[in-house]
């Protein structure tokens, strides 16, 4: 067994909140910054940096708040988005690029270009999401350290 | 590894140990210890924030002497665009190219016109190479430095060509040469606003040596040149450079020479940060090029320069004017010189200074265990322990290179405590007095 399997993880989580732009893509800043104090390597902090934000902002933007999580190991970042909202009809609809249901208002502020799921899925290596309509949505994202599989 | 060489260091005489430095350092490079401030080198960008805020100018800048020139046979100057802003108006070019002649110099080669090499060059990495974008100026060698410590995810975003100075160096050697000097004889000389163009100099960036010899600080030359301005009024015409390059003294200089681009031009070493860690979370995607310079204002506002940055720039948007500004039509690269000569040879390495560990598992113990001390303290980053936030002192501990009683409130906890124990222990006796006294009492 690997010693680095041992490791109790770092749980961190962040209440994020519907609709405050101001404070939207602080924790993942924070998240970030941890990340660099860990010391893991450049490419998985720019793609944590880009996930984390891109789940950030859909809570803001799509859903009546939640939360951003992160639990971190040696050899990978887990990352959770969770959300009380409306939820997602069509869930491999809303996979596809450019496909949004982000309101109006939103579209006008330069947000909702429908580029946030398919960008999560592409930095992460582990991509899975869950649906409720009327309930809320959970995203799981895990980086990882290394090509293998932890 | 070599240690790192640093152009701000502490004058330790002058240093009263206040903590007005420590608040201000963007890399929390700096604790005040043993009443004296102390900068860890590896985590100092030279941005010399710290020389701008030190109430006693204690912090300062290590650069060359105006004296020294006189090693050479042949000294080059290399005016930094910036230094033409720093004269009162009527000031021109050319009167501070002749002033410098008269000071000693052999030869005096623009930074303005190294500039202008410079954009050209970036014209063509743009169209000849992929880049991942937004590309960003290398230019500054503090925010270099800042990406290399604070943002190693963007370190490919860096644009792979020299700075200014270094191409105007490279450009004076190679004249003088061609004229017929040794090269041994010639020393170049760049008249500096900053700090970090000296640590530049001593760890070059993208090259392995640097074409500069030396870096005088634009505070220690201005006296001199000052002094001889007056007679220097009608001097011919030396100056070769054009608005475009001297333009890039101020921020946005850089940029406006790359016309057909959707750019972006920050200023202020804060605020370059807060740019940069958007672009990390992909929030810039509309952006081809960032401009990022340290100092408010751009070079201007460097911590080597004497007159107010703001003044400065309007001076210098002037002069550009005067000396016409084609956006669309840079002077052609030197003859004898292609593109390709003027981007870099080395790569640049990220320095993960930052982390608590080499090895992931320990950093991330030592990260729980900072938590911990980091909610223990009061959370008033007051700086009296020597550290910038309670964060830092938290993060100092875990290093082994603080102590928790370092804190004040800490302190004074513990003193009260060590207080309460020794009034309970005072009402102590000893049993064996206790059993005397009650026997005396009896008797």
């Amino acid at each position: 067994m690997n010693d680095k399997s041992r490791v109790e993880p770092i749980k961190i989580r962040f209440p994020v909140e519907q609709g405050d732009f101001v404070r939207a893509g602080e924790a993942s800043s924070k998240i970030k910054r941890l990340l660099l104090q860990l010391g893991f390597s450049a490419d998985v902090i720019r793609r944590a940096a880009i996930a984390t934000y891109e789940a950030e902002m859909n809570i803001v933007i799509h859903s009546w708040g939640g939360f951003l999580e992160a639990e971190i190991n040696p050899l990978k970042i887990i990352i959770t988005a969770q959300d009380k909202g409306p939820g997602i009809p069509d869930v491999e609809l809303a996979m596809e690029a450019g496909y949004s249901t982000a309101p109006e208002h939103i579209r006008e502020m330069g947000f909702g270009a429908g580029m946030g799921l398919p960008n999560m899925r592409s930095c992460a290596n582990e991509f899975t999401i869950e649906s409720q309509a009327g309930k809320g949505t959970r995203v799981k994202m895990a980086i990882w350290e290394t090509e293998e599989q932890a | 590894m070599t240690s790192y060489f640093h152009a701000v260091t502490l004058n330790k005489d002058k240093c009263v140990g206040c903590t007005n430095c420590i608040k201000h350092c963007p890399t929390e490079a700096i604790r005040v210890k043993e009443g004296k401030a102390k900068i860890i080198d590896e985590r100092c960008i030279d941005c010399g924030e710290c020389i701008r805020i030190c109430p006693q100018h204690a912090k300062m800048a290590v650069t060359n002497t105006l004296e020294e020139i006189k090693r050479f046979r042949y000294p080059v100057a290399l005016p930094a665009p910036t230094l033409y802003g720093q004269f009162k108006a009527g000031t021109t070019v050319d009167m501070v190219i002749a002033g410098l002649l008269e000071l000693g110099f052999a030869r005096v080669w623009e930074v303005a016109r190294g500039a202008e090499i410079v954009s050209r060059v970036s014209g063509e990495y743009f169209r000849e190479k992929e880049l991942p974008k937004p590309v960003i100026s290398s230019a500054c060698p503090a925010v270099v430095r800042l990406i290399r410590v604070r943002f190693p995810e963007l370190i490919n975003n860096i644009l792979p060509v020299d700075s200014p100075m270094e191409a105007a160096a490279r450009m004076a050697k190679m004249e003088m040469e061609e004229e017929g000097c040794p090269l041994d004889e010639v020393g170049v000389f760049f008249i500096s606003p900053c700090a970090a163009k000296f640590t530049a100099v001593k760890n070059p960036i993208g090259r392995r040596k640097s074409f500069v010899d030396g870096v005088i600080a634009i505070s220690d030359i201005y006296g001199p040149l000052y002094g001889m301005l007056e007679e220097m009024k009608g001097a011919p015409r030396l100056q070769k450079s054009t608005g475009s390059g001297i333009h890039w003294a101020v921020s946005g200089g850089e940029m406006r020479l790359l016309p057909k681009r959707s750019s972006l031009s920050v200023d202020g070493l804060v605020n370059v940060a807060h740019v940069l860690e958007d672009v990390v979370m992909g929030k810039l995607k509309e952006v081809d090029f960032i401009e990022a310079l340290a100092c408010v204002g751009g070079c201007v506002g460097g911590p080597l320069t004497v007159e107010n940055p703001f003044m400065a720039k309007t001076r210098i948007v002037a002069l550009a004017k005067r000396a016409g500004q084609p956006v669309d039509l840079l002077p052609e690269l030197p003859e004898g010189t292609k593109w390709q000569d003027f981007t870099w040879t080395e790569n640049l390495q990220p320095q993960a200074v930052l982390k608590l560990d080499d090895d992931l598992a320990e950093a991330i113990r030592k990260m729980e265990a900072l938590d911990e001390i980091h909610k223990s303290l009061p959370g008033l980053d007051c700086g009296s322990c020597g550290a910038p936030t309670c964060r830092a002192l938290a993060e100092d501990i875990v290093r082994g290179q603080g102590n928790e009683v370092d804190c004040v409130f800490k302190l004074r906890e513990k003193v009260a405590e060590l207080a309460e124990r020794m009034v309970a222990l005072s009402s102590k006796l000893p049993p064996s007095m206790n059993e005397k006294k009650q026997k005396e009492g009896k008797q």
